[in-house]
């Protein structure tokens, strides 16, 4: 057997290579960046449910098989199957980009998530690598019932060894994507299908590729930082921008990535407005929000008022939309819960 | 389908027969194409699957399914729950996400249930109904009711390993589960055939020890006869069975699925191959006059309108109820 055989090499983010601009939508930079990924490292495979011939059920692997051939494919719908592939693909020297159409649909088979996935470097003692990266989407759509609207991923982070990523705008779901694929570390990308056909966005392809980590500052405020990720930081800047009209400065810091996760620079931020609020589709209770107050609280940061956490609450989601828009916040309700807590009833 | 059960000759039923059957298919045909037309004004939200052209399974299980029995679908699963006697009005409501829905809104068009009708429900992830119909056959050996469990799944549902697990487990334990394959070729947007290495999926059966057998599911009467052998095979103590029944679906995967993937020629074929053409064209030969024909239509297109206006006048589920029922 070849010394190469079970450890592939580290591909290095070669030299700045040329950038272009491009107007995208955030399921065109996802393609977009499977394009280049496909392109640039031979070692990779794409694959699914859907994802070659059709192009995806939501058109956003569409063109990737005529252009790369064999290495992207159609599979049975056997998700232990795509994913415990992934892993042994992964383990000979393959760099698997696998989908599983929606994040519920990991649930059946997390085994090969779980004791397989995130066991592969560590339990080898490193002589063996999993850069794999799981493409999946979640949350809640209109009408979709509840085995399609959960938003599950604190229980990957709750597993250490995974990379875990919720990319919002077009451009990190560009670049987080690239960014996962050239990690060795196995990493769960979780997109959202309500932002796939959103408006398009400039986006530049081709830049470096960029290391996992990092939060997006999307507004400076002073009175209270509210923490969010995924499609909900939308709802917080919306809540934001009608607060400011009422004298309430609110921070609101994006994390695309939740593993790792920039905790010193939260925490200093934090500091900095003495207020902490989380804010994520998820339901509350063991929420990753509830990590992130935790870590806040744990380095002694003073804070002016309770950490305040938003979310779901605890709860199966429904499918009708009469009964959805009473559970999970709208951006009125986010505003009116974060404007109480700033400056009392 | 060669090797597929020839029995139309023996089981095609009288003309009364017939024409009953043919009603059911319309009520079930005019149920779906009223959801698709409210999904399309915006009344009902979300992804809808329907089964168009795939009625003919659904009829020809219903009146075997017992009072104890208990019955398990999949997101395609509208015309199973008519099939087990939930009222229109109450499904339409659900789909339109209504107080009066069968779940109050809760399950809408994907994952409904009236288990009050037999109908244990749908369900959204595929293959997880097998092990469930599987542990309702369990419940019957200690509750002395001798149920029998069916379950209705799609051809690409046999990939999954839950389905897998599920008939090992009932034939392992002799449970009186009925294992129907609804194979409409297709899974999503991909062929089975593209999918197995063998696409006569009932040979599967062979594997776990059990019978199966492929039989067309475009006629209510042949699919009566061999299920009906199969669940009295179960009632009897004779252990599970898997039925793998051809069909088609002659709508999208999906209301708005743009079925670019289909093979040329293949809904022409389906379009005459389809129950409601089936059993007109047996009734046409049996000497029924096209007026009794189409009264199966007519009557079944007059029943759902009003069901739909019913569910129509419900009002929306009420947002006050969103957080019951999570406990007991
Ligand atoms: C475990 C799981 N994987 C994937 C899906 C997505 N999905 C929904 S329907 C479907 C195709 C199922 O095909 P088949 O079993 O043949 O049934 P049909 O839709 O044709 O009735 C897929 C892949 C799902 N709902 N659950």
């Amino acid at each position: 057997m070849s010394e190469t055989t079970s450890i592939s090499e580290t591909p290095s983010a070669t030299t700045t290579p040329a950038t272009t601009t491009s107007q995208l939508t955030y399921g065109q930079a996802v393609n977009a960046a499977l394009r280049r990924c496909l392109a640039e490292l031979p070692d990779t495979l794409l694959y699914g449910e859907d994802v070659a011939k059709p192009g995806g059920v939501f058109g956003v692997t569409r063109g990737l098989r005529r252009e790369f051939g064999e290495r992207v494919f159609d599979t049975p719908i056997s998700e232990s199957a795509i994913l415990g592939s992934a892993v042994g693909a992964a383990m000979l020297g393959r760099r698997p980009i696998v989908e599983i159409m929606w994040v519920d649909f990991s649930l059946v088979a997390f085994d090969q998530i779980v004791n397989q996935l995130a066991n592969v470097h560590y339990v080898s003692r490193g002589q063996l690598r999993a850069p794999v990266v799981i493409r999946t989407q979640q949350g809640s759509a209109p009408g979709a019932c509840a085995q399609h609207s959960q938003s599950l991923e604190a229980f990957f982070l709750h597993v250490p060894g995974l990379r875990v990523c919720m990319p919002w705008t077009a451009q990190d779901a560009y670049d987080l994507l690239v960014a996962a694929v050239y990690s060795d570390d196995p990493t769960i990308v979780i997109e959202n299908r309500t932002l796939y056909n959103a408006a398009k966005q400039d986006v530049v392809l081709g830049g470096p590729v960029q290391q996992p980590g990092g939060l997006r500052v999307r507004r400076e405020g002073s009175d209270a930082t509210v923490v969010t990720w995924g499609a909900f930081t939308a709802r917080a800047l919306e809540a934001a921008a009608a607060l400011a009209e009422q004298g309430v400065s609110l921070e609101v810091l994006e994390l695309p990535w939740l593993n790792p996760f920039p905790t010193d620079e939260v925490i200093e931020r934090v500091r900095r407005t003495g207020r902490l609020a989380v804010l994520h589709e998820a339901n509350v209770t063991g929420g990753f929000g509830a990590e992130v107050v935790a870590r806040v609280a744990g380095a002694g940061v003073p804070l002016r008022s309770p950490a305040l956490r938003l979310g779901l609450p605890d709860t199966r989601v429904p499918a009708a939309p009469s009964l959805v828009a009473e559970l999970l916040p709208g951006s009125d309700r986010i505003a009116a819960s974060l404007r109480q807590w700033v400056l009392g009833p | 389908m060669s090797d597929q059960t020839r029995a139309t000759d023996g089981v095609t039923g009288s003309r009364s027969r017939i024409l009953a059957d043919l009603h059911q298919v319309w009520r079930m045909r005019v149920f779906e194409e009223k959801v698709r037309d409210l999904r399309l004004a915006g009344d009902a939200v979300g992804s809808i699957h329907l089964g168009i052209g795939q009625e003919a399974v659904a009829v020809g299980t219903a009146e075997l399914i017992g009072p104890d029995d208990a019955l398990f679908a999949t997101y395609r699963g509208h015309s199973w729950a008519l099939a087990c006697g939930v009222p229109p009005a109450a499904l339409f409501a659900e789909v339109l996400g209504r107080a009066t829905g069968t779940n109050g809104g809760r399950g809408g068009s994907a994952h409904l249930s009236a288990p009050a009708h037999r109908f244990f429900g749908e369900n959204s992830i595929v293959g997880a109904g097998a092990p469930i119909a599987v542990g309702a056959a369990l419940a019957g050996r200690f509750d002395g009711s001798g149920r029998v469990a069916i379950t209705v799944f799609g051809d690409g549902a046999m990939n999954q390993g839950a389905v897998h697990e599920a008939m090992n487990f009932a034939a392992a334990m002799n449970l009186p589960v009925v294992f129907v394959c609804e194979n409409n070729t297709w899974s999503e947007l991909t062929p089975i055939d593209e999918m197995v290495r063998d696409p006569h999926l009932h040979r599967r059966a062979a594997a776990y020890g059990i019978p199966g057998e492929r039989i067309d599911g475009n006629d209510p009467a042949i699919v009566r006869d061999r299920l009906g052998a199969a669940v009295r095979r179960a009632r009897e103590g004779g252990g599970p069975t898997l039925v793998e029944a051809m069909t088609a679906r002659l709508v999208g995967h999906y209301i708005g699925d743009a079925e670019q993937y289909r093979r040329p020629g293949e809904l022409d074929e389906a379009r005459r191959l389809e129950p409601t053409v089936r059993l007109a064209a047996q009734l046409r030969a049996a000497g029924a006059p096209d007026a009794e024909i189409e009264r199966a239509e007519h009557d079944a297109r007059a029943e759902t309108e009003q069901a739909a206006a019913e569910a129509l006048a419900a009002p929306l589920a009420d947002p006050a109820t969103a957080k019951d029922h999570l406990y007991v």
